[in-house]
């Protein structure tokens, strides 16, 4: 594995506010909050605002960063879809994906590096 | 490895997984968060990945071998109804013997398979997400969370609208339908069906052509 950790625009998050805290933020999106703006890898967005603070506004941000957010008025809950643009691959690196099986043991995809791997996506659907 | 996509999450998936008795990761998505990560929008699909982590064919429609519901016979006492799921079912497009005759090109060659895709193909391949889609992962994450969190009917709005911004997306469609409570139907509650929405793109046109 590299030493860090690849993060995809695959975030999906649910907010009972529109506030974020930078390390909120940076470990839901990975999305980071640095002076020249959000980064995201080489990316960096300017945000136009001071970068100083404590909490963001996640309207301004989703705005800046190309991110959907629908509400749901009766529940007062948001959610935050991933980056529009692009494909749905970010990159042909695989991500960091680590997923639970049937006993809630959780499984590091990564770990299968250095052998093939057919990831097969099925449903009981 | 396998990866159930599935918000039911481990209750749903285990009499599958138990019945496989795998011995590969057999994991559990409950958030499809894999779908969105690859833009998977039916099952089965699968990807390859190399041994250096590397994406060799984006997902495509995957199927092991031939499914038992292809070339059924329509019985003779069938009503209408079960005629035109058969006569759907059987005009789907599944090439399960070419799909598997690649996949053992690509394990016993590796990179000089003709089957392992440059990294501009394979990006040329991925799925597209326009804005619509993107809000479609939003809505999908709201309604599935509205769901887990014991508010069912809240979540059918967002379902409902997760179809309308990405016709396309089965998963989105067949996951929602099968959340619906006891005595609720898709055609009530969504306006649509399986049947009715795949008589309405053509049987042919569900699966997307396979270019090996």
């Amino acid at each position: 594995m590299r030493g860090h950790r690849r993060h995809w625009k695959v975030s999906k998050v649910i907010l009972e506010s529109l506030t974020i805290e930078p390390a909120e933020l940076l470990r839901q999106t990975g999305w980071e909050i640095k002076p020249e703006g959000a980064c995201k890898g080489e990316r960096c967005v300017p945000l136009g605002v001071a970068t100083g603070g404590e909490q963001f506004n996640v309207r301004t941000l989703a705005a800046l960063l190309n991110m959907p957010l629908v509400g749901d008025d009766a529940s007062g809950l948001w959610s935050l879809g991933p980056e529009a643009g692009g494909r749905a691959l970010e990159s042909v690196e695989m991500p960091d994906l680590r997923l639970p099986d049937l006993n809630g043991a959780i499984f590091d995809v990564g770990s299968l590096r250095g052998s093939k791997v057919l990831l097969v996506a099925w449903a009981s659907w | 490895m396998t990866v159930a996509l599935d918000t039911g999450g481990a209750d749903v998936a285990r009499p599958w997984i138990e019945a496989a008795r795998p011995t590969h990761p057999s994991l559990i998505d409950q958030a499809h968060r894999v779908d969105t990560m690859f833009g998977i929008v039916n099952v089965p699909s699968s990807v390859w990945i190399d041994e250096t982590g590397r994406i060799v064919r984006p997902p495509e429609t995957a199927y092991p071998r031939k499914p038992p519901f292809l070339d059924r016979p329509v019985p003779p006492d069938a009503s209408p109804e079960v005629v035109a799921q058969i006569e759907t079912l059987n005009r789907l497009r599944i090439d399960a013997d070419s799909y598997i005759s690649a996949l053992r090109d690509w394990v016993s060659n590796g990179s000089a398979s003709r089957h392992a895709l440059t990294p501009d193909d394979v990006m040329r391949r991925s799925r597209p997400r326009p804005v619509e889609e993107a809000a479609a992962a939003a809505h999908f994450e709201l309604g599935q969370h509205l769901h887990r969190t014991g508010r069912p009917d809240a979540a059918i709005p967002h379902f409902r609208e997760a179809y309308r911004l990405q016709p396309d997306n089965w998963t989105y469609k067949r996951q929602a339908w099968n959340l619906l409570q006891p005595g609720q139907s898709p055609m009530d509650v969504y306006g649509s069906d399986w049947l009715s929405d795949v008589q309405k793109i053509g049987a042919e046109n569900y699966y997307p052509p396979v270019d090996l």
